[in-house]
């Protein structure tokens, strides 16, 4: 172990986590952006609205980030007509590449989280909405939605934590992120202990402060389902 | 449990006592990074074939020993794995520098040529420190002109690294980067001299600078076996003088690549 390497070459390290938390953190909320209609789209739209949405639900989980990663970035930049085209500026850049892979990988993967919770959406919600007269919209947006995204936080918060062990892979296409400088740092020193020990503890701290974040809000959504608070009943004794 | 105990001592014994043997060369593991043509690549029936493929061959019947090629192998991670005990040797045109003997041992050279850098025709009219200012400069990550690129340049040209030399190939015919530093044998025959690279041409003088580039490109061995260090310097010489290495160079390139 020789952690003077690491202490004397912290500034790419820390370049690295700008451009991992940058990256990882557009593409989960343009994911999620574009997650939300789909996911209602996929449970109330017709089925040739739906039919688009389930095939690109499939192909983004059934083939390997790194594969889409590799066919944005060199797959796209074999043909003429979109290296001629107004696109070309964009796909040219390593890091518009990662975010584009990125952004539509996640957007399938919470588009099938939230198909899924809110088609859980107990029936007495959605009558007692009926009931008292809601639009659909105004039932989707009331009702329905905040209902979903509580039952979807904890298997959203393990999107995001994959999320970001996913942009490990955008080292492969040359951008320096937290494992892209682990590898500047593991092939000029060949020291792969000493760089990848200090990728772990780097991803560590964030996945930490992930998981406290999404705590944060868990006990602010799931607020109602929490034991009351007895202390304001003082119990007056009889005089 | 005492039995247990004393079996386990037993093992660990005799797992001890057979690494303690001297060690039996009679077959040696050799990688290669297979991504590097023409000093080695992965021939379209998936088979390793090159320069330095040959010449691993070669050295393995002048050793009078058995070759089992490894590969392909990333070069990221290709000293790790050779310190692994992954394999016994690397013959991947691995120039022989400072760092690497940190960690490796090295046989005498086998090849020398110098590096250069390319770009393409007509972007640039001369080299020099201002006219490659600002510009983005493929290199293969973990290599020689990697290390001399950051150390010179570093603070001027925005560096991309890549796993492979094919990678930055693909990306200066993409337009993703306006320049590449590379061996200049490898350039030359690895890509200016195919169709795609036509538009491309060598810029700026010969690099060998032995500060980075080194003292030649040589066999990496682990540093405990020098008995196998010995064996790949005399088995060099031999090919050297016996004609095969000749035999071998004619093969790949019309000019001298052992260098002086």
């Amino acid at each position: 172990m020789d952690l003077s390497i690491i202490l004397e070459n912290l500034p790419i390290y820390f370049t690295g986590l700008k451009n991992t938390v940058i990256l990882v953190s557009i593409s989960l909320v343009l994911g999620l952006l574009l997650a939300v209609p789909l996911a209602i789209l996929r449970n109330y739209g017709n089925p040739l609205v739906q039919l688009p949405i389930r095939a690109f639900v499939y192909f983004f989980r059934g083939t390997p980030l790194l594969v889409q990663m590799f066919l944005i970035y060199y797959g796209f930049g074999q043909f003429d007509l979109i290296k001629e085209s107004l696109l070309w500026p964009f796909f040219r850049e390593a890091y518009f590449c990662a975010l584009f892979a990125f952004t539509l990988n996640t957007a399938a993967y919470t588009t099938e989280i939230l198909r899924g919770a809110i088609k859980a959406t107990p029936h007495g919600e959605i009558e007692a909405a009926m009931a008292a007269g809601m639009s659909r919209f105004l039932m989707v947006r009331r009702i329905i939605l905040p209902s979903a995204f509580r039952r979807a936080l904890p298997a959203y918060s393990n999107e995001i934590i994959f999320m970001l062990h996913g942009s490990s892979l955008a080292s492969v296409i040359t951008i320096v992120d937290i494992t892209g400088a682990a590898r500047i740092i593991n092939s000029r020193f060949y020291s792969p202990y000493e760089a990848f020990l200090t990728a772990a503890v780097f991803y560590l701290a964030i996945t930490f402060l992930i998981v406290f974040l999404v705590k944060k809000l868990e006990v602010h959504w799931f607020a109602h389902l929490q034991p009351q608070s007895t202390s304001e009943q003082v119990v007056e004794s009889p005089p | 449990m005492k039995r247990l105990t004393l079996a386990l001592v037993l093992v660990i014994f005799a797992l001890a006592a057979t690494t303690a043997v001297a060690k039996d060369w009679s077959k040696v593991r050799i990688a290669t990074e297979g991504a590097y043509p023409p000093f080695n690549y992965v021939t379209p029936a998936g088979d390793l074939a090159g320069f330095d493929v040959d010449i691993a061959k070669a050295l393995g019947e002048a050793m009078g020993v058995e070759v089992v090629l490894v590969g392909p192998q990333d070069w990221d991670g290709i000293i790790p794995a050779l310190l692994a005990k992954k394999y016994d040797a690397i013959i991947a045109s691995m120039s022989i520098t400072e760092e690497r003997k940190m960690k490796v041992a090295f046989s005498k050279k086998y090849y020398n040529t110098p590096a250069k850098f390319i770009a393409k025709k007509g972007d640039m009219t001369e080299f020099s420190r201002e006219a490659i200012k600002g510009k983005k400069i493929g290199v293969q990550r973990a290599t020689i002109h990697d290390r001399y690129l950051t150390d010179n340049y570093g603070k001027d040209v925005e560096v991309k690294r890549y796993g492979t030399q094919d990678e930055a190939y693909l990306d200066l015919t993409a337009g993703r980067v306006d320049m590449l530093l590379a061996d200049s044998v490898a350039l030359s025959d690895g890509f200016l001299k195919k169709p795609e690279g036509a538009d491309y041409q060598f810029i700026g003088p010969d690099l060998s600078d032995p500060k980075w580039f080194g003292d030649g490109v040589g066999v990496a061995i682990r540093k405990e076996d020098k008995e196998l260090v010995d064996k790949f310097n005399m088995a060099i010489d031999k090919i050297r003088s016996d004609g095969t290495y000749k035999v071998i160079q004619d093969k790949y390139f019309d000019f001298n690549v052992y260098g002086e």
